[in-house]
């Protein structure tokens, strides 16, 4: 584990390490960085070797896409109409989930200012293998119209490892739907092995993370 | 009671027909409520999907001892809910281990389950999963007022503890159920009910959009899809205790189904039409109405 630096202007000051003195008058040191996060790095976590039992897996994890409720840029207003009687995605077993940890699909729906590129970067992490990234509008493709913005990302990609990208600008619900179904496909043929991708290329993606994110004041990968 | 090898087996086939029925009832009823809303809904088979899915998610993080613990509490308080509870009265096969003190033991079961998954999703350590113990709890020990007055005004009624003898006392048709001879307490224990079941006015304590998912915050893959798993039996189990006590039982599983399909219906079907109460509104209301009538019905048979 790396080594907390209280010298370091981005870390807040309730993460700095210091001693307290506890109830019982013994002083202990805390370093909440370290005590309350797990750095280690990401695993590669390989298919079954049997390959009727992956397939039947897959097919259950393409039945049933959870997805994290975490709206960014324009493009979550696209998310209520496909909850509701018009467009109704759980008809096709996608749901909506509030917390990462049960969650399989992040919809990145549009741009993505450096700040939540942060948040959605700890939210990604935090859920389980396989998961899977949908990338909808040109922001994410791009930056659309915010392509020479000073505080919006242009490529979500080189940040995190994309299954599907939904062009347009608003793209309609229908659009999403059918993004949905692209990743259904994706994973039901076993090819949506991006979590792993991740994993593989961390250090790649780490470094181009810490590159626009200036105030880095988490740990590398926090799950 | 006896124990053989036999009747375990007889036991285990009971528990995978009540959880089947719970995991497509779940769906069902979720069905229902998207119908409710003008939504086409899940595939009535979604549940199973998801228990799959959950299961086969490849990497688990751990949060300590007491957070592997927490599912298994969850889970051993279901299905010890069903191992004591005698499901088709007559039947040697399917009343499963129940004794004749099985009535005190099940009412324990109940807020066992819950006492071990507070202290796993409270070494989560997620703000959320604090906030919805300490809501669940609270809301259950109010709940359990009015139906542990209930379940002693039946006790004092039929002067028995045990379930089958309850259920046996109701075997004359309709007008011998409990519904009939002891309207108070039935109608206190099935306003506990609403709250045992954890639909809409008295769903604070998974709260979707507000604390987020409320204990189950952090559990993912297979904690989830124990936690899942206990859910279908829990609420067939549930439902049968109540259908026992208050409404003649069941002779057959067909009987079961229906009569444990109206009375989780009854909970959806309130919940539907309600929106969600504040955590002391809950509590204000459980120990209002529903306490009033529990004491009435102690009253009444004394």
């Amino acid at each position: 584990m790396k080594e907390t630096d209280n010298n370091d202007k981005f870390l807040h000051e309730e993460n700095k390490k210091r001693e307290v003195t506890a109830p019982d008058g013994s002083v202990i040191q805390i370093d909440p960085i370290q005590d309350y996060f797990c750095d280690a790095r990401p695993q590669v976590h390989e298919p079954y070797k049997v390959k009727i039992v992956e397939k039947f897996l897959n097919w259950a994890r393409s039945e049933s896409i959870w997805v994290l409720g975490f709206g960014t840029g324009c493009g979550s207003i696209e998310i209520p109409p496909l909850v509701t009687p018009r467009f109704d995605m759980f008809r096709y077993g996608v749901q909506m989930r509030p917390t990462p940890r049960q969650s399989n699909a992040f919809v990145i729906s549009g741009y993505l200012s450096v700040k939540t590129l942060k948040r959605v970067i700890r939210s990604y992490e935090q859920m389980q293998n396989p998961k899977y990234v949908i990338a909808l509008g040109s922001c994410t493709i791009n930056g659309g119209m915010y392509w020479d913005s000073y505080n919006t990302i242009n490529r979500l990609d080189q940040y995190l490892p994309v299954d599907v990208y939904i062009a347009g600008c608003m793209p309609r619900p229908e659009a999403l739907l059918s993004g949905f179904g692209k990743l259904k496909e994706l994973i039901k043929t076993g090819r949506a092995e991006k979590a792993n991708e991740y994993a593989e290329n961390f250090d790649w993606y780490k470094a181009n993370q810490k590159k626009i994110i200036k105030d880095w004041n988490m740990p590398d990968y926090n799950w | 009671m006896e124990f053989t090898v036999s009747k375990l087996l007889w036991t285990l086939l009971g528990l995978f027909i009540v959880l089947n029925w719970g995991l497509i009832m779940g769906g069902l009823m979720r069905k229902i409520v998207a119908r409710v809303g003008k939504r086409y809904g899940i595939p009535i088979y979604q549940p199973y999907i998801d228990l799959v899915k959950n299961y086969a998610i490849r990497s688990q993080i751990t949060h300590g001892a007491m957070f592997y613990l927490g599912p298994v509490f969850r889970l051993s308080g279901g299905i010890g809910i069903f191992l004591f509870l005698p499901l088709i009265f007559g039947s040697d096969h399917w009343s499963n281990f129940s004794f004749s003190g099985d009535l005190i033991l099940i009412l324990y079961f109940q807020f066992f389950g819950m006492l071990g998954m507070a202290l796993g999703a409270g070494e989560g350590g997620h703000p959320h999963s604090a906030i919805g113990i300490g809501r669940g709890l609270s809301q259950f020990t109010t709940i359990e007022v009015p139906m542990t007055l209930a379940v002693i005004s039946l006790a004092v009624q039929y002067n028995t503890l045990s379930i089958s003898e309850i259920v046996a006392a109701q075997q004359g048709g309709i007008a011998t159920w409990t519904m009939v001879t002891n309207p108070f307490a039935t109608a206190a224990a099935m306003l506990s009910l609403l709250g045992a079941f954890g639909h809409s006015p008295f769903n604070l304590v998974k709260a979707p959009n507000e604390i987020p998912i409320g204990p189950p915050t952090e559990y993912h893959s297979t904690f989830l899809g124990v936690l899942h798993t206990n859910g279908a039996i829990l609420h067939v189990v549930e439902a049968a205790l109540f259908m026992n006590l208050f409404f003649g039982g069941a002779t057959n599983w067909f009987e079961l189904i229906l009569k444990t399909f109206l009375i989780y219906f009854w909970s959806v079907f309130v919940g539907v039409v309600f929106p969600r109460f504040r955590i002391e509104q809950s509590v204000r209301w459980f120990l209002k109405i529903p306490l009033i009538l529990g004491i009435i019905a102690i009253i009444l048979v004394l």
